[in-house]
């Protein structure tokens, strides 16, 4: 079979330049919001999937959600330091963290309106098990003072917990004294200060969750059925990677169905706009496409020329809407997180999955907005489109 | 009138294409219209919030709750009327997936005084306060799980610890579209019974207080007064107007109102684009017969108006077809979305500004994509557009 060369279908769409342009344009606002979608998602997840480590587990009140909502006693955090599967640091203490999590509410930066924060209650193993943070500017924490130290992404987005100033709240004030950076995790959008200090401060005599590092991530197994099969208090433990990844699973599927269903919907708007180009470029070459048959061309292969041109016209559109889509990664969005209802900043992301389905998705479109043109094209007889002419 | 049957003769030229546009213009007037549902859904809580009434919650955040013995504080202060309290549960039932509705523990006495538009029967209410571990359940969520009065319900809590077992005695329904019927309240005393025994340092709390003002306009005056009792205690107080409260919960979604609102900008931006290629192309037809027009007697105007014409009656065309598609779609949303955006969307309707709003696209959309071929029409020189061919 002869196949009509490719530089045909491509010259077609350079001839009728506008309308080319307007349906290609439609084609780029469909898969610039595609993606955008879809790379909102997923910088959700990679931000707390990357806040959890493969070696730490996390030791929550069984049934709760987040470290917000459980609460565990002096006693039982105690037990669960002693475990045997817990690594332990130079001086041979183990390598764990009770710590208290509450939300507090400060004004955000520009807007002033109120948001939660999430201030994490912690102890000097703390960091020893996070070794993802680094602190920026200032210094840590010195044990028994109302002092904090603030997450990168915190203090971007809120006012009057810069180095040096103070906030306030349970009738203390807390001198901000470090800045701290994380990977671009969870703990940015934390505020971290003293949890000795944190408990006087609300009298509240519980821990909210155990962190601790596991001395192989091997043990994990046997560390949770000891725990959880403990009489004396009623825990669940998780690898703390899941632990976070469980949390960023509803926003993102709900980001994901709300703009997929949108998306698609009116994809099939800017299908219709491929179609209606397609029908124009097939009727504008009647004569043409007579000509191609006379010449000996099979009707198959001049369904695939049209195909073609309203393939490249799909990608024509896809390509520079992908690529406006990728700017997007330097924008840092925040929103609540409604496992643990404080805010969570994080980046749009793209990855190759993405880029994948997007051009996957623009393809589509050109194939379903080309295919009754092309197969108008493909149709025609020779007599009759010669006549028309 | 002779324009009119031009633009009528002109649209059915070509049928296909004509078709197609107002297909096109539909589905995505109909996206825009979905879209401006689910952020009008959004809101829909601050429609159900009274003038009246007023919430007064701990200072530091939501995470905190207050002590019982504010209510009579709270109650002393002049202008209010009456008070009552609710504290979040948080349970789940069966699992985390069927689980989000609002549960709240309240003072059972005076919950349904304070809040008239939930409408219950005499009896069940009667029934509901006779017994500690009754329940008053919206009929939208009664529906949902198929619960009767006289069920029983066990619940496991997630931020107050063990099995909860529950009796449905009521069912109530909301006297206006806006209010929530998804709710499930129940004994606040139930709770703290049991605190008082397993968890007594958190026993005694409620969430947030309810009070409930004589005169509207005094609200700021009041909330004022009543946050400064408690000033420099353990627990300092946030009272606020009910609208306020509900939309610092709005606000906490803003990201994702956000991102609806530059969805919808780029749906006008795709139905715009795809008239004006439809224009553009009909127009590059014709400029020959424009010219013969020209040559006929018809002035500027009469071009303007026969291209204007045909492009709005495109889109207006567009505009009904879609907001007549925007209500199936919303239903077929509400159902991909399933009983978890129950929740979230108590009240789920296509409002009548959202129609307005669809309409006055498709007009506007019409105007601006007739703007380019009709400039072109008019400019146009008589010998050129003759010369042209196809």
């Amino acid at each position: 079979m002869a196949f009509i060369p490719f530089g045909y279908s491509f010259r077609n769409l350079w001839i009728r330049r506008v309308t080319t342009l307007l349906t290609a344009g439609g084609i780029a606002l469909v898969i610039f919001v595609f993606a955008a979608v879809l790379m909102l998602a997923y910088g959700l997840e990679k931000t707390l999937v990357g806040t959890g480590s493969d070696e730490n587990a996390i030791v929550v009140r069984r049934g709760a959600e987040s470290e917000f909502m459980s609460m565990i006693d002096r006693p039982s955090a105690n037990i669960i330091k002693s475990q045997p599967e817990i690594a332990p640091d130079r001086e041979g203490k183990p390598l764990a963290a009770a710590e208290v999590v509450v939300l507090i509410n400060l004004p955000k930066r520009g807007s002033r309106k109120p948001s939660h924060v999430q201030i994490r209650g912690v102890s000097s193993e703390s960091l020893a098990i996070r070794p993802q943070i680094k602190l920026k500017e200032g210094r840590l924490l010195k044990p028994g003072l109302s002092e904090a130290v603030v997450g990168a992404a915190v203090a971007k987005r809120f006012q009057g917990i810069g180095l040096g100033e103070t906030i306030r709240f349970g009738m203390r004030d807390w001198t901000v004294v470090g800045l701290f950076e994380a990977e671009g995790s969870g703990f940015e959008s934390e505020i971290w200060i003293d949890s000795e200090q944190l408990v006087q401060a609300f009298r509240r005599p519980v821990f909210s969750s155990v962190t601790l590092r596991l001395a192989s991530p091997a043990d994990f197994d046997s560390l949770k059925k000891r725990l959880e099969s403990d009489p004396r208090m009623t825990v669940e433990v998780k690898q703390e990677k899941r632990y976070y990844s469980d949390q960023s699973e509803m926003m993102a599927t709900f980001i994901r169905v709300l703009g997929v269903f949108v998306t698609v919907i009116f994809s099939v708007g800017a299908m219709i706009g491929a179609m209606i180009t397609m029908y124009a470029s097939v009727a504008a070459r009647t004569m043409e496409i007579g000509t191609l048959r006379a010449l000996g061309f099979s009707r198959r292969s001049i369904l695939l020329a049209f195909l073609i041109e309203s393939l490249f016209l799909s990608l024509l559109g896809g390509g520079p809407g992908l690529i406006l889509a990728s700017f997007l990664q330097t924008v840092t969005v925040s929103t609540t997180n409604f496992a643990t209802f404080s805010e969570l900043a994080f980046r749009f992301a793209l990855s190759p999955a993405i880029v994948l389905e997007s051009i996957f998705f623009a393809l589509a479109m050109g194939l379903l907005g080309g295919f009754l043109p092309a197969t108008r094209a493909a149709r025609q007889n020779i007599v009759e489109a010669f006549r028309a002419a | 009138m002779e324009l009119l049957r031009l633009i009528f003769k002109n649209l059915t030229r070509h049928k296909l294409r004509s078709a197609l546009t107002v297909l096109g213009i539909a589905v995505a007037i109909s996206a825009f219209g979905l879209i401006r549902t689910v952020i009008g859904a959004w809101y829909s809580g601050i429609e159900a919030s009274a003038p009246n009434r007023l919430i007064a919650r701990n200072a530091v955040s939501l995470g905190f709750s207050l002590p019982l013995s504010y209510k009579e504080s709270i109650r002393s202060v002049p202008g209010v009327s009456e008070v009552t309290y609710a504290h979040w549960f948080g349970g789940i039932y069966i699992d985390e997936k069927h689980s989000q509705f609002p549960q709240f523990a309240v003072g059972a006495g005076d919950w349904f005084d304070l809040f008239p538009e939930f409408l219950i029967p005499l009896d069940q209410k009667s029934a509901f306060l006779r017994e500690r571990n009754a329940a008053v359940v919206g009929v939208k969520l009664a529906e949902r799980f198929g619960w009767k009065i006289g069920d029983a319900i066990r619940m496991r809590g997630m931020i107050f610890q063990g099995e909860w077992d529950f009796v449905i005695r009521g069912i109530y329904r909301g006297a206006q579209k806006s209010t929530d019927e998804t709710q499930f309240v129940f004994h606040w005393e139930y709770l703290d019974e049991r605190l008082r025994e397993t968890e007594p340092w958190r026993a005694g709390h409620v969430g947030w207080f309810v009070v409930k003002i004589a005169d509207p306009s005094q609200a700021g005056a009041i909330a004022q007064e009543i946050d400064q009792r408690f000033k420099n205690s353990i627990a300092e107080t946030l009272t606020e107007t009910e609208k306020a409260f509900v939309l610092g919960f709005i606000s906490m979604s803003d990201a994702i109102l956000v991102a609806l609102r530059i969805i919808s900008m780029v749906v006008i931006g795709v139905i715009l684009l795809v008239l004006s290629n439809t224009m553009a192309m009909t127009a590059r037809e014709r400029l020959s017969e424009y010219a013969v027009l020209k040559t006929l007697g018809f002035e500027a105007r009469h071009l303007i108006g026969l291209i204007t014409g045909e492009s709005l009656l495109i889109g207006l065309l567009g505009g009904i077809v879609g907001i007549g598609a925007t209500f199936p779609a919303a239903r077929l949303f509400e159902d991909a979305m399933g009983e978890a955006m129950g929740a979230i969307f108590p009240a789920f309707e296509v409002a009548f500004t959202t129609q307005v709003a669809c309409g006055l696209m498709a007009i506007g959309v019409g105007l601006a994509a007739a703007a380019f071929p009709a400039w072109r029409a008019v400019h146009i020189r008589i010998v050129e557009g003759l010369r042209r061919v196809g």
